[in-house]
């Protein structure tokens, strides 16, 4: 018999935190999904909430393309406030 | 180890100068400390050896709950039952985190099962040893998941992205499996005559067995030189296993329990424990298949796997009637 498909599982940690990925199950559906991944996943107060999305959803960048995905953003470094100097006699900002 | 002698194909480690230019750029990120990621390049070689190892040490965790289960429905107290169960579920938890690791190397879930239940694939030697006491689940815990925590602990920081993820969750568990077996085997002790016999005896059988979990002296070992150059092995087998007896002597002490061990003496010298030989070719028979249960173990996860096929097969085809109704009903 073929596997049943794969799922990916996130999971939030807290209330306010994002839903972090946290691995993956097999089951025949979603429901069924959520179950499976409440008991891998959170046996010790892990999560809040669960989500899980069929792994042949997801869309993944190439690891080839990295360079043209995140070089650009590399000589950018105005981007960040340590990019200007702001005088002693200003103190908060 | 609950990954024992993986062969890596190696025949022997090759220099910088031998290799091409792809794997010259892949051994420099794992020199680097990089991770390497599933959609990322890699020899075949690494995935190939990864596939055995992350495997094989799934298939410990699976079959691992087979000696421990034994016990669930004979334990003296609900307490102790409530605590066994809750340890055994965490194994079947590092079994799955491991599959799925295994997984995004390209091999099938459906693949990695039918290699251990035909016996192309191996699983740790200590699970063919049988549970014949309560006492049994103390040693267990103890020396067995002592032992896993001593090479797990590396494996952390191994250079596959998904390994390495995978044994942090398990790490995080396996501390409170060590530390239920030590317990139980502190209130035996504290018990009477005949519960501190039971725990002695148990240590007798187990810890030959345990020391023998870490592998063979691998110093000199191809295989070995080529997963610590890929990062996938951070330390030697005797080196695990003299940390493990270090820690667990003095263990052992304080439970007032014998190590059957005539050659066992602090090595001021040393800063260490000398211990006495392994007996090697146990061993290898068990790895052959001639341990005391080997038979009984692979029978049991046969019979798991085949009378759960129905439910496999229903509950796919309960979600395939209920995804075409739902097609249908949104085409209405
Ligand atoms: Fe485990
Ligand atoms: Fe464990």
């Amino acid at each position: 018999m073929k596997d049943w498909p794969l799922w990916e599982v996130f999971i939030r940690s807290q209330h306010g935190l994002a839903h972090k990925h946290v691995g993956s199950v097999h089951a025949p559906d979603a429901a069924l999904a959520l179950k499976n991944a409440r008991d891998v996943y959170t046996r010790r107060n892990e999560g809040v909430s669960i989500w899980v999305v069929p792994s042949a959803a997801i869309t993944a960048s190439a690891p080839d393309d990295k360079a043209a995905l995140f070089e650009p953003a590399q000589d950018k470094i105005y981007r960040h406030p340590t990019f200007f100097p702001v005088p002693e006699e200003v103190k908060h900002m | 180890m609950y990954a024992q002698m993986v062969d890596t194909g190696a025949s022997r480690l090759r220099s910088r100068e031998e290799m091409d230019a792809d794997e010259q750029a892949f051994q420099a990120r794992i020199d680097d400390g990089q991770k390497i990621e599933a959609q990322d390049w890699m020899p075949e070689g690494y995935r190939r050896t990864l596939v055995r190892q992350i495997s094989q040490h799934a298939h410990s965790e699976i079959v691992g709950m087979l000696p421990e289960g034994n016990w669930i429905t004979r334990a003296p107290s609900l307490k102790r039952k409530a605590i066994l169960l809750a340890k055994v579920q965490d194994e079947a938890g590092h079994g799955l985190y491991l599959y799925s690791a295994a997984e995004t190397l390209g091999v099938s879930r459906e693949q990695l099962v039918d290699d251990l239940h035909t016996g192309r694939a191996k699983y740790s030697s200590i699970f063919n040893y049988p549970t014949l006491t309560w006492a049994d689940i103390g040693a267990i815990g103890w020396l067995v998941d002592g032992a896993a925590i001593m090479n797990q602990i590396p494996l952390c920081r191994c250079s596959y992205g998904p390994y390495s993820r995978a044994m942090v969750r398990v790490c995080k568990e396996e501390s409170f499996h060590q530390r239920q077996g030590y317990d139980l085997l502190l209130a035996l002790c504290r018990g009477s005559e005949e519960q501190k016999a039971m725990a002695q005896d148990a240590l007798e059988r187990w810890w030959w067995p345990a020391l023998m979990m870490f592998g063979p002296p691998d110093a000199d070992s191809v295989h070995s030189a080529q997963s610590q150059a890929w990062k996938i092995k951070l330390l030697s087998n005797d080196e695990l296993r003299q940390k493990f007896v270090d820690q667990t002597v003095p263990q052992a002490e304080y439970l007032g329990l014998r190590v059957p061990d005539a050659d066992l003496r602090w090595n001021t010298e040393r800063g260490h424990y000398d211990f006495g030989a392994i007996d090697w070719s146990e061993f290898h028979a068990v790895l052959k298949g001639n341990g005391p249960c080997n038979r009984e173990r692979l029978q049991a996860r046969r019979e798991a796997w085949a009378e759960g096929e129905w439910v496999r097969a229903a509950a796919l085809a309960y979600a395939d009637k209920h995804a075409a109704a739902e097609r249908h009903s949104q085409a209405a």
